[in-house]
């Protein structure tokens, strides 16, 4: 009999595994991708440290980092919504939906504006603006995805604010920052309000190695907690009171897991910009395969962030190629829709 | 032995339960009675420490739950609640989260055969790998009773769990409690609004009226005088084939 359950656990290991490949084979077109006319043998020769100076200045100093940086901030996007729908009750949680990543940019906006967090690099080149201080950009961007997550909370809290609702809140909450964004803009001088426009498109060309390892390292550290909490992720499915009669500290739990994804959200919105729908959309493909079983949800949630990133970025590089696209605009037009259909078919949301 | 001492609950400055008492034995199904708003779920979520009480005492022997670690009341109660949220969760996941206690890190091969067992002993076997979410509320409520079996109690909690089934489901819903409550020599405590029900499956009863235990005790405490003043309504109290029901009005 039991060897059924163990077939299906190891139906959805091989899910996973399946996302692994996926990722490495979207990481391999993402390398070859571009508008340099590298073929895949000299991309190899590289790769292994051996072709020319020209390209392995284009792949280890370009390609790589975009790869790196589509691979870590889609899966930390990816995670935050996977939890936030979980431990908020909403399958339309996400930080991009609930304005985290919104308040995240404005803090980022005003690091980089008034606190001299960032330059501007070349508004018509490819890396638009740098980030010269990433530990003030990623401290003030956490403070303003707090203060949106100290919000939500509090309404989740305190008035026992229904799913529908808690969205609409981040659309007040959206508003709300990306009016004092505005503001912040309007102060500026003119070099200052390119920087930020250009950074508010979002991109994952202006990451660098230094950048993808503090993403890297925090998402990893997330990661562990949340994995740590799988089994409390899954009795909170049962909702609040029988997570609690099975032992699981539901408050504290909520809590600490709504400040990490806050903290990934937001260093992913510092250094990339606002990328939103990733964090909504990877958790709902990947339910349709695993379920809501976060042993197995929480790891290929964040495959799937991954994937879509690298997808959205190779083609947002090859669409009109030499130009590249904005990639938030790219994971806006791929992610409204799905949000509209959840809507339109979790229609009994109140 | 279990023995509830002197527990009280207040939202604020309004009391909802002052200083309950009452002893249960191993083998036992209290039906727990009363009209809405009378304390009765606000009862059982304070011996499981989902709700914080103002004072009292569950006390296992001579330990106290209500001073243990959460896991470690999780190991003695168990507890169905009134509304269950629906998840797209399997029929076999729902009911491994009764090991949940007991789960260091990865779920041994006894949690998978015991949540097998209490599957099929629900008849829910051919189930197992279904959502949730695709069940009837009659399947719905078994797969809730299996995950509180499997979380091996000894004392079960059900809220209301007959409230929205039809008369088939909830016959065979209490039947597998009271089974269940005799093999395992455990007890348990049923919020319950059906007076017959409850005679039919339960063997002590407690009425609960503003917060207050009004009687305790065996099916002698149902009595239309009893019923009256706790409900407020007139009733019949009969016995059919040696069996004991009540006739509202």
């Amino acid at each position: 009999m039991s060897s059924d359950y163990n077939r299906y656990v190891r139906r959805k290991s091989l899910v996973l595994f399946a996302l692994a490949t996926v990722v490495l084979v979207m990481a391999v077109i993402s390398l070859s991708a571009g508008s340099s006319g590298l073929s895949l043998s000299e991309i190899i020769e590289a790769v292994l440290g051996r072709g020319t100076v020209q390209s392995k200045t284009i792949v280890w100093n370009v390609r790589m980092p975009r790869i790196g940086a589509g691979a870590a901030v889609g899966a930390a996007l990816a995670m935050t919504g996977c939890i936030m729908q979980n431990v908020l009750r909403n399958p339309l949680a996400s930080s991009s939906t609930l304005g985290v990543s919104q308040g995240a940019a404005f803090g980022a906006a005003f690091a980089i504006v008034y606190l001299g967090a960032g330059i501007q690099v070349n508004a018509a080149g490819a890396a638009g603006i740098t980030v010269t201080n990433p530990y003030t950009v990623t401290i003030c961007a956490f403070l303003g995805g707090i203060a949106t997550t100290a919000v939500i909370l509090g309404l989740y809290r305190i008035s026992s604010i229904t799913p529908s609702a808690m969205i609409l809140a981040g659309v007040a909450i959206s508003s709300l920052f990306t009016g004092a964004t505005s503001l912040i803009q309007y102060f500026a001088d003119d070099v200052m309000v390119s920087t930020v426009v250009y950074w508010t498109f979002g991109s994952l060309g202006r990451a660098g190695w230094r950048e993808i390892a503090l993403i890297s390292g925090l998402s990893l550290l997330a990661f562990l907690y949340f994995i740590f909490n799988r089994w409390n992720y899954n009795a909170l499915e049962s909702g609040g009171h029988t997570a609690k009669s099975l032992g699981v500290p539901v408050d504290t739990l909520i809590l600490i897991s709504m400040i990490v994804c806050s903290l990934i959200a937001a260093v992913s919105v510092a250094f990339v910009g606002c990328i939103n729908f990733i964090g909504l959309i990877a958790p709902h493909i990947v339910r349709r395969f695993v379920g809501n079983d976060y042993r197995f949800l929480i790891p290929c949630s964040a495959l799937m962030g991954a994937v879509l990133m690298l997808a959205a970025d190779v083609v947002s590089r090859m669409l009109i190629a030499p130009v590249v696209l904005p990639i938030g605009a790219l994971t806006s037009f791929l992610g409204a829709p799905l949000f509209l259909y959840i809507i339109m078919k979790k229609g009994n949301i109140k | 032995m279990i023995r509830i001492k002197h527990i009280s609950f207040s939202y604020g400055q309004r009391e909802i339960l002052k200083d309950i008492s009452f002893d249960v034995q191993p083998g036992e199904c209290v039906g727990v009675l009363g009209n809405n708003g009378a304390g009765k779920s606000t009862l059982i979520t304070c011996l499981n420490k989902i709700r914080t009480p103002k004072t009292g005492a569950v006390y296992f022997g001579n330990q106290d739950i209500l001073k243990m670690g959460r896991l470690e009341t999780a190991r003695h109660i168990s507890y169905v609640a009134q509304k269950n949220e629906i998840s797209q969760m399997t029929v076999f996941d729902t009911v491994l989260l009764g090991r949940k206690p007991y789960i260091k890190w990865a779920v041994s091969q006894e949690d998978i055969d015991l949540c097998d067992k209490v599957i099929r002993q629900v008849g829910l076997a051919e189930y197992k790998l279904r959502y949730i979410n695709e069940l009837s509320g009659g399947e719905l409520q078994k797969v809730m009773l299996a995950r509180a079996f499997v979380q091996e109690p000894k004392l079960l909690l059900l809220d209301e769990p007959t409230s929205n089934l039809d008369p088939k489901n909830q016959y065979e819903m209490l039947a597998m409690v009271q089974h269940m409550v005799r093999q395992r020599h455990i007890s348990a405590l049923i919020v319950i609004h059906d007076l017959s029900l409850a005679l039919r499956y339960c063997n002590k009863f407690l009425f609960i009226r503003e917060g207050e235990v009004f009687r305790y005790g065996d099916a002698s405490v149902i009595t239309k005088e009893i019923i009256s003043a706790v409900y407020g309504i007139d009733s019949t109290v009969a016995e059919i084939d040696g069996r004991k029901i009540v006739v509202i009005g």
